[in-house]
């Protein structure tokens, strides 16, 4: 059984994000960047599953610029079996990526695609879902616990009441949620292992992926700062002050 | 003119309450304005939506397909009633709408636009980035706009109004790849961390699993939701799905108290929209300060309890 894991370059999940004065976006420059920590448990679950014998190869794949090699590398430190970097230099939105997701699930005959469920840049968590769609085969979004058996994935969701559990076919896409695993720390072997390996390349002419219509962004602006609080120093104070506000 | 169609999300017979939140974003888009229920049998759910200020008419489509609500069998259904000429289709931003939206988008070849959180036109919204870090105001392109609206940005709209409800017909092949088994409720009497007017967090300060019991009483004695931090959810303290921060849950309670957590930008991200956020830790210098309306620096394991016998 063959799984593609969608890995996406972001931000680190420890930078402060700093709006650029001018409102044409953040600050990205310079600024430190990892795979993004769901794609790391989508990572992460897809080698437990190929440690259990259930998945034999693991394809990871991500899309955009030279950097992303990066995430490529990591990815096979965690134990991908081979790498596909979709090379493009521009921004990419969910519905482009997921064309072009779309098209390496078909060209490689994976049965299962994992990734995040959203990306911690964007979180516009739209991607899975929206290739899932364009291949017309199941989803389970927001995955904590994935079984696969009998061309069949059992997959439990995190949804709002509770937790959910969903029956689907493969080929299928899931996307993960927090609680599905904890990644491993990657040890020097494998990532020094993981330099070395060749890493495919193609572009969206190569898969045939037309870039969908966009959504333009006008602004980028800082959230509205928060009014200055106060310290108090007693616990009748701080009790006085929620009642006064209606909180008690 | 725009024409608005509404997915409503609902289970057991009630119309999930970010419904009439989402026709606040609607109103504020301006047009006529549906709400379609999918279910086996949705009469009592439109009449709950027929309810909702603003609404032109309540839409069933019943099937038995539709007895649970799942993205992928809704997503073909959505896009054949949006051929009656829907300008834009919304969705709670919540699991159901997250999980239906960009199907839909997809299947139309439209983008989508996730968490609208303010409205500048029928094209133009604003939706936030990077956990809430960043605003950013964005333009649809002409065709279809299908969006999430984030619930926490809207109030709901009242409830006293009397549309025609109507069933509409909805011929789409339905996929069988998907089944639906079942759901585990979560059971607690404390509110749900994401829909709690009040949260109360604890951090890796409270040292252990057994110590958190500072945090559940007090939480037991406000009616307060409970959350932590990821340092106390990694330290074993209490399981993952408690954890408040970028990577765990966001809320916007009315009130967050954080209580031994020193304030990591990634759990900030999760409070950010908290309306008052009230900071107890020992340490002075911690950064949760920095965005606390109210501090107060002490030993949270002396603290809570007089607090608790003194609210």
């Amino acid at each position: 059984m063959k799984a593609l894991v969608s890995v996406k370059r972001a931000v680190d999940y420890n930078v402060r994000i700093q709006v650029k004065p001018d409102g044409s976006g953040v600050v990205t420059d310079g600024v430190k960047h990892s795979m993004n920590p769901f794609d790391e448990i989508a990572m992460e679950e897809a080698v437990r599953l190929k440690e259990k014998g259930v998945i034999t190869e693991i394809i990871a794949v991500t899309i955009g610029g030279q950097k992303n090699e990066e995430t490529l590398r990591t990815a096979l430190a965690f134990g991908a079996t081979r790498a596909i970097h979709v090379k493009e230099d521009g921004e990419i939105q969910p519905l482009t990526a997921a064309r072009a997701l779309a098209a390496v699930f078909k060209k490689e005959s994976v049965d299962v695609l994992l990734c995040g469920k959203q990306a911690i840049d964007d979180d516009a968590n739209q991607t899975g879902q929206m290739t899932a769609a364009l291949l017309d085969v199941a989803q389970a979004t927001f995955a904590s616990k994935i079984e696969i058996a009998d061309g069949k994935a059992t997959v439990t969701r995190e949804v709002d009441a509770g937790l959910e559990t969903l029956d689907i076919d493969l080929p299928a896409v899931v996307t993960t949620d927090l609680r599905l695993n904890e990644p491993r720390y990657l040890k020097l072997p494998d990532i020094m292992k993981a330099k070395r390996v060749q890493i495919e390349a193609v572009t969206f002419a190569d898969l045939g992926v037309e870039a969908a219509p966009a959504i333009k962004v006008t602004k980028t602006a800082p959230p509205p700062s928060r009014s200055k609080g106060v310290m108090v120093k007693t616990v009748d104070e701080l009790v006085a002050m929620l009642k006064q506000k209606g909180l008690v | 003119m725009s024409k608005i169609l509404i997915v409503a999300d609902h289970a057991d017979g009630k119309l999930n309450g970010g419904v009439a939140k989402v026709m606040s974003a609607a109103q504020a888009i301006g047009g006529d304005v549906d709400i379609v229920v999918f279910s086996d049998n949705g009469k009592a759910v439109a009449e709950q939506a027929a309810k909702i200020n603003g609404v032109a008419k309540a839409l069933t489509v019943d099937n038995a397909a539709n007895a649970n609500l799942m993205g992928a069998v809704l997503a073909p259904q959505v896009v054949e009633l949006v051929k009656g000429g829907y300008t834009h289709v919304l969705f709670c931003g919540n699991a159901l709408g997250k999980d239906t939206a960009p199907r839909v988008a997809a299947l139309l070849g439209v983008p989508q636009v996730s968490d609208i959180m303010a409205v500048h036109g029928a094209n133009s919204f604003d939706r936030p980035i990077y956990a809430g870090n960043a605003i950013t105001t964005v333009e649809v392109p002409e065709g279809t706009v299908i969006a999430t609206v984030r619930l926490a940005s809207f109030d709901a709209v009242a409830e006293d109004g009397s549309a025609a409800i109507e069933a509409a017909s909805v011929s789409a092949a339905l996929p069988s790849h998907t089944r639906y088994k079942g759901l585990q409720a979560q059971k607690s009497d404390r509110p749900d961390l994401q829909g709690a007017s009040k949260v109360v967090s604890g951090g890796r300060a409270l040292g252990s699993s057994d110590n958190f019991k500072v945090i559940f009483d007090f939480a037991d004695k406000i009616g307060a939701g409970v959350g932590a931090s990821r340092a106390a959810v990694d330290s074993g303290y209490v399981p993952n799905d408690m954890q408040v921060g970028q990577t765990g849950k966001i809320i916007a309670p009315e009130l967050y108290v954080a209580c031994g957590i020193s304030g990591a930008i990634q759990h900030l991200a999760g409070i950010k929209d908290a309306k008052t956020i009230v900071a107890i830790n020992k340490d002075a210098d911690a950064p949760i300060f920095e965005v606390a309306d109210i501090g107060l620096v002490g030993d949270l394991f002396t603290i809570l309890p007089e607090l608790q016998s003194k609210v």
